[in-house]
């Protein structure tokens, strides 16, 4: 018979060693659809790995990727500590990049220290606003908010898509669906010259430094603990479990918001249908691997950056299908769950006593 | 005592029904069960009885299946009369051997009728369409011999307390059972109705059947048992026929120790610190509301509040804490109208609030020990500046919350969760009379804790009556009320009744009021005072 | 006038039923889940699954349905590791779905793609076809709303009967009711808690994916990327919606159905003067305005997302 016994307290090592364990098994356990898939596995990997890290180039595209999974990571990890399920960080992503490029193709216009601040704002507003509806469902009227966020990107992107046809259409883009350019000013600069690693960048790691410190050592991020820990307690201890709701809510959105805003006025420079290959909901993945912590999301965020760039370049090498890399980013989420599962029990295997004797009871 | 309880007090040993022989259960370094043995013979009631934490409900579950015990074993009489091993860890072969268990929390799906919960798991599973007639035809028989009346059609929710118990009581009986175990039966229930249901037991005993009360209370195992088996810190220190049960060794042996008894003295009380006219809390369900309710708490009194659990004490204790509003009347605190009804002001304001709930609702696991007392101000000035958090002086006042109120834990960065239920409670208890408070609303503070806890609760809300806080005591342990308590009021499917000096009643009338009958109705003779402890 | 002349056309109602028929899989599904006490987010996932398998089993020579049962057994499979992450290990159901999600999801287009990698229109398969059951089928309204749909219709119709049947008029389905309500009170009756909770998700989930089978292997007759879009989810609100009662649940389906038949026709026949996505966003609006309208009122099964453990009460 299997029992779990619970660790009353468990070790720093596996604590933090479980992720890592967690990336490495799904890498592994990738070896098996390549393998019947009939690609040369070893090869598969070392493409992979220079695909990622190969050379400045690789690197640059890697880190460009891994800033919108930073910033849904982000989204992600702070709503899931206070309970609050937002799987809408694609919509709320949508409609950060929607609002970034309605106010910064044009509208407006002023130097790059108003502009850059003005989309930012705007697109973390517009994501923000997207989640604080649904969380006042949730906590007003008890809607799940988990089908509401999650339906909600499916109404935000034909929502983009008829904004596309319609008031943000580019003129000059010859039918094709996607928004008038970003202008100079409002555009995140590039880092490192002819690279497309951006601002963006910046910009998500300062915002990993100032989560992690405001969820540890503010009143605020003390009552987000409380209330994501134990909501009956903080409230009866006084803590108002709706309004500490919707500030995580604005943060959560805001945050996946300023994802939207990177692609469209960093990465892309323009709004278009396919901004975000699934950066969304991969974000969840970045926050389980990081155990919802904001500086282990900028790790996670870089390994499943690499697997997709990774992957790509592997891809387009030997013709296996990317979707390998969704399928590792999957099967890490999936033992990243098991393996927090380890850290907080213990398995003990033991045989049962007189069974095997004394069957047949009366 | 009546007279048929007693058995002769050296049974037949061959209607021995069931042998626990040298159960040891250990969780991590605690030793919960340490070679406890056990005889059970048919028409026995035997009482387990010991502290909370003594490990009666282990054995207990070790007996069902629920738990598989490290040494030992549990051996059951078979047809022949031979006695045979259970199989470990498994509730159905403790099932099939006849053993039926009543737990404290009910084991009832709440949607689901009487009949229902009574008949899952008896059919065969994978069959098509379902019998009813048959349970019902036989269920109706075993009401009528048992005299335990219930609606069976009724989804569990709807019924009272008493009548979950009976239907937990029938769920047995209906699987044949030759041995019932009895968790805490009384615990919520009035005093009549405990008494009908030990004249239950007795009957059914009468009728063969062997039954197991685990209690802590020694009265109550006067009235019913045959047989008394304590147990103490895991360990089974004393078995002792009830005919021969001296009360005085009995209780030592318990509680292996002294324990100082805090004891209230005459005072005189002050001016009214919370009133409450005519408040009505509206949550569809009368036992979860609170009607039209009128009440007064003064300075230097601790005012009881008796009345079964799941009678409106929750919309009660909510209003106090700040938590929900009133739909109708007025609250008064020192005579001002409230009308802000929010946990952190009513916490600013001077009063403390002890949770019935203290695992769900008085503290966070997760979060530390110095958190888990700082958090009601966690806003104050002196633990934040800016909306940062000062750490140095959260951990002061922690360490001189644990000290003063010795929290035993292994530091204040420790997680609460760590804590035992004693040391939570204690927790709480710096957390809320640090602050020197005007009215303390104590919501169940001693249930579930050993005695050594329970007397350093009742000391800190003496302590604070002396004081001049007004005390306001929510309990169903009616001789906790009868100790600690200047005034009483019983509360009953919502309605608070008229406020009485403990001095001028006594613990029948308290029953028959918590079972909504009002004070002095002539329609029920009063039970035997020497129930009481 | 126009509006009427929808309503009553049978061809109308045929499209309704239709587009109701993946609903009507999901919902069942998700409520078998549900009642045993386990959310399933992994159904848009186990959808995509259902629809690849299926389509590919057919593709590759298996037959109509041998797809069914490969969709299924997809379908099984997916939810045995959502059963085992969240019954014994007691996971958050909530990760745990929408990790399935993304594995069924990833594997499936992985599969479909290493499958065919060279394709520039999807390849096509003889699907389904319409019954024609003597009498019934020439029916005048009847007819061609209910009787000329293809055999997996009928078999969604039959499976909300035969689920209502069985959680309401047989032990399993009392056994069911009880492990959702409270596990406790199933333990101590000496029935499995983690053997019901893991039969319930894992026959939910085939279920579920026989919604997926039905896209590619009657409404279609391909499989695209994509494809679901969304309606696993919406799958998860209907719930919500029928009170997990299975008679609910069809109607609900129905009336999404209708509702989302009836705007395409509106929408082709009156013309229109929004712009199409308005139309498209309806589903989902409607799901979400379903919710709100029952979300005081709906009586979720108690033990619901309460992972429950051996030896605990």
């Amino acid at each position: 018979m299997i029992r779990f016994e619970p660790r009353s307290n468990p070790a720093a090592f596996l604590v933090y060693g479980v992720p890592m364990l967690a990336a490495i098994t799904a890498l592994l356990l990738a070896a098996i659809p390549l393998a019947l898939a009939g690609a040369p596995v070893f090869r598969a990997y070392g493409l992979m790995v220079t695909g990622a890290f190969g050379s400045v180039f690789a690197v640059s595209e890697m880190l460009t990727r891994a800033t919108p999974l930073i910033l849904t990571g982000l989204a992600a990890a702070i709503a899931f500590r206070a309970k609050l399920w937002n799987i809408g960080a694609e919509g709320q992503l949508y409609m950060g990049a929607m609002a970034a490029v309605a106010i910064g193709s044009g509208m407006i216009s002023g130097p790059s220290w108003v502009m850059i601040p003005a989309v930012l704002i705007a697109g973390a507003v517009a994501g923000a606003l997207m989640l604080i509806g649904p969380t006042i469902l949730k906590v007003r009227l008890g809607v799940d908010e988990v089908v509401t966020t999650l339906l909600l990107n499916f109404i935000v992107l034909l929502f983009v898509q008829m904004m596309l046809e319609g008031a943000l259409k580019d003129p000059m883009s010859m039918g094709w669906p996607q928004s008038a350019p970003v202008i100079d000013e409002a555009a995140l600069p590039a880092l490192i010259t002819r690279m497309r690693v951006h601002l963006g960048l910046v910009i998500a790691l300062i915002c990993a430094i100032a989560l992690a410190i405001f969820i540890k050592r503010t009143v605020w991020g003390f009552e987000i603990r409380a209330v994501g820990e134990n909501a009956a307690a903080a409230r009866f201890a006084g803590i108002s479990v709706t309004k500490t709701m919707i500030l995580v809510a604005a943060l959560s959105g805001g945050l996946a918001g300023l994802a939207g805003v990177s692609e469209a006025a960093g990465t892309r420079g323009y709004l278009a249908t396919d901004l975000s290959p699934g950066f969304g909901y991969a974000g969840i993945v970045v926050a389980m691997l990081a155990r919802l912590s904001p500086i282990g999301v900028i790790i996670s965020a870089l390994f499943v950056a690499s697997v997709f760039v990774g992957a790509d370049s592997m891809s387009r090498a030997i013709g296996v299908s990317s979707y390998l890399a969704d399928l590792i980013v999957a099967m890490s989420l999936l033992c990243v769950l098991v393996g927090g599962f380890l850290v907080r029990f213990r398995v003990i295997f033991e045989r049962r006593q007189g069974k095997e004797s004394h069957h047949g009871n009366p | 005592m009546p007279p048929e309880a007693k058995r002769p007090s050296s049974p037949n040993p061959a209607d021995l029904l069931l042998s626990l022989a040298g159960i040891t259960k250990k969780f991590g370094p605690l030793i919960a069960n340490d070679a406890i043995d056990l005889d059970v013979h048919r028409g026995e009631i035997v009482a387990l009885l010991g502290e909370n934490g003594a490990g009666k409900t282990t054995l207990m579950n070790i007996l069902f299946g629920h738990y598989v015990a490290d040494d030992g074993v549990v051996l059951v009489a078979g047809e022949n009369g031979d006695m045979v091993p259970l199989e470990p860890g498994a509730p159905q072969a403790a099932i099939d051997a006849g053993i039926g268990m009543v737990h404290q929390h009910f084991t009832l799906a709440d949607n689901l009728t009487g009949l229902d919960n009574i008949v899952l798991g008896t059919e065969p599973v994978l069959r098509l369409w379902r019998d009813k007639a048959t349970p019902r035809r036989k269920l109706n028989a075993l009401m009528a011999e048992s005299g335990l009346k219930v609606d069976l059609d009724q989804p569990v929710h709807r019924l009272t307390v008493g009548e979950k118990q009976r239907v937990e009581i029938l769920k047995a009986l209906y699987r044949n059972a030759r041995l019932l175990v009895l968790d805490e039966p009384t615990a919520v229930l009035t005093p009549q109705e405990a008494d009908s249901l030990f004249a239950t037991l007795r009957q059914l005993a009468q009728g063969g059947l062997a039954v197991i009360i685990i209690a802590h209370k020694l009265a109550e195992v006067l009235a019913v048992s045959h047989r008394i088996a304590v147990l103490r810190g895991g360990a089974k220190v004393g078995e002792i026929s009830t005919a021969d049960a001296d009360r005085r060794s009995i209780a030592e042996l318990m509680v292996g120790r002294d324990v100082p008894v805090s004891r209230r003295s005459a005072k005189t009380p002050g001016k009214p610190v919370l009133q409450l006219e005519h408040v009505t809390i509206d949550r569809g369900d009368a036992r979860r509301s609170l009607i039209d309710a009128s009440l007064t708490a003064h300075e230097g009194e601790i005012l009881g509040i008796a009345g079964v659990s799941g009678n409106g004490q929750s919309a009660l204790a909510q209003l106090i804490a700040g938590l929900e509003r009133p739909d109708r009347g007025t609250v008064r605190i020192f005579g001002e109208t409230i009308t802000d009804f929010d946990a952190r002001k009513f916490s600013r304001n001077g009063i403390a609030r002890i949770p019935e709930d203290r695992h769900h609702d008085g503290v966070i696991g997760a979060m530390s020990v110095a958190e888990n007392i700082a958090i009601e101000d966690i806003h104050s000035t002196d633990l934040q500046h800016f909306g940062f958090l000062k750490f140095d002086a959260i951990r002061n006042r922690a360490q001189t919350a644990i000290a003063g109120y010795d929290v035993r834990c292994p530091s204040p960065d420790a997680p609460a969760r760590l804590l035992s239920g004693g040391n939570i409670q204690k927790l709480i208890l710096a957390r809320v009379l640090e602050k020197s408070p005007n009215l303390i609303l104590a919501n169940q503070p001693s249930r579930g804790l050993d005695v050594g806890a329970q007397a350093e609760v009742h000391r800190r809300l003496l302590d604070a009556r002396d004081r001049g806080a007004a005390v306001i005591l929510i309990s169903e342990d009616l001789d906790e009320l009868l100790m600690l308590s200047d005034r009483i009021a019983v509360i009953h499917s919502g309605h608070v009744s008229e406020t009485l000096p403990t001095d001028d009643i006594n613990r029948s009338e308290l029953g028959l009021m918590m079972a909504g009958h009002s004070r002095h109705s002539p329609d029920n003779g009063p039970a035997p005072e020497g129930t009481t402890a | 006038m126009e509006i009427l002349d929808i309503l009553l056309s049978a061809n109308f109602w045929a499209a309704s039923i239709r587009i109701a028929t993946p609903l009507i899989f999901g919902v069942l599904g998700a409520l078998i889940c549900e009642r045993a006490g386990v959310l399933n987010l992994g159904i848009e996932g186990i959808f995509t699954a259902g629809a690849m398998a299926g389509w590919m089993a057919v593709w590759l020579g298996a037959g109509l349905w041998g797809g069914v049962a490969v969709a299924a057994l997809a379908g099984a499979f997916f939810g045995m590791i959502h059963a085992i992450l969240t019954v014994p290990l007691g996971l958050s159901q909530h990760v745990s779905g929408i990790g399935v999600t993304l594995l069924a999801t990833s594997m499936s287009y992985f599969t479909y793609r290493t499958a065919l990698p060279n394709v520039s229109s999807p390849p096509r398969i003889t699907p389904f076809q319409p019954l024609d059951i003597p009498f019934l089928s020439d029916m005048p309204f009847l007819g061609t709303a209910l009787f000329s749909q293809t055999a997996l219709t009928m078999l969604a119709l039959f499976l909300v009967g035969a689920t209502a049947w069985v959680l309401y008029r047989t032990p399993l389905g009392l056994a069911i009711r009880a492990v959702g309500d409270n596990p406790s009170s199933v333990e101590a009756q000496g029935l499995s808690v983690y053997g019901l909770r893991i039969g319930a998700i894992v026959v939910g989930s085939s279920i579920m994916a026989l919604g997926g089978a039905f896209l590619t292997m009657s409404a279609f007759d391909a499989f695209f990327f994509g494809m679901i879009n969304g309606r696993g989810w919406v799958c998860i609100a209907l719930t919500v919606f029928a009170s997990w009662r299975p008679g609910k649940a069809l109607i609900g389906a129905l009336l999404f159905g209708a509702f989302d038949a009836f705007q395409v026709r509106l929408q082709t026949e009156v013309g229109s003067f929004l712009p199409s996505q308005v139309y498209l966003m309806m589903p989902y609006l409607l799901s979400i305005a379903a919710l709100i309208v029952v979300a005081r009122k709906a009586d979720y099964p108690k033990a619901m997302l309460t992972p429950w453990f051996k030896g605990q009460r």
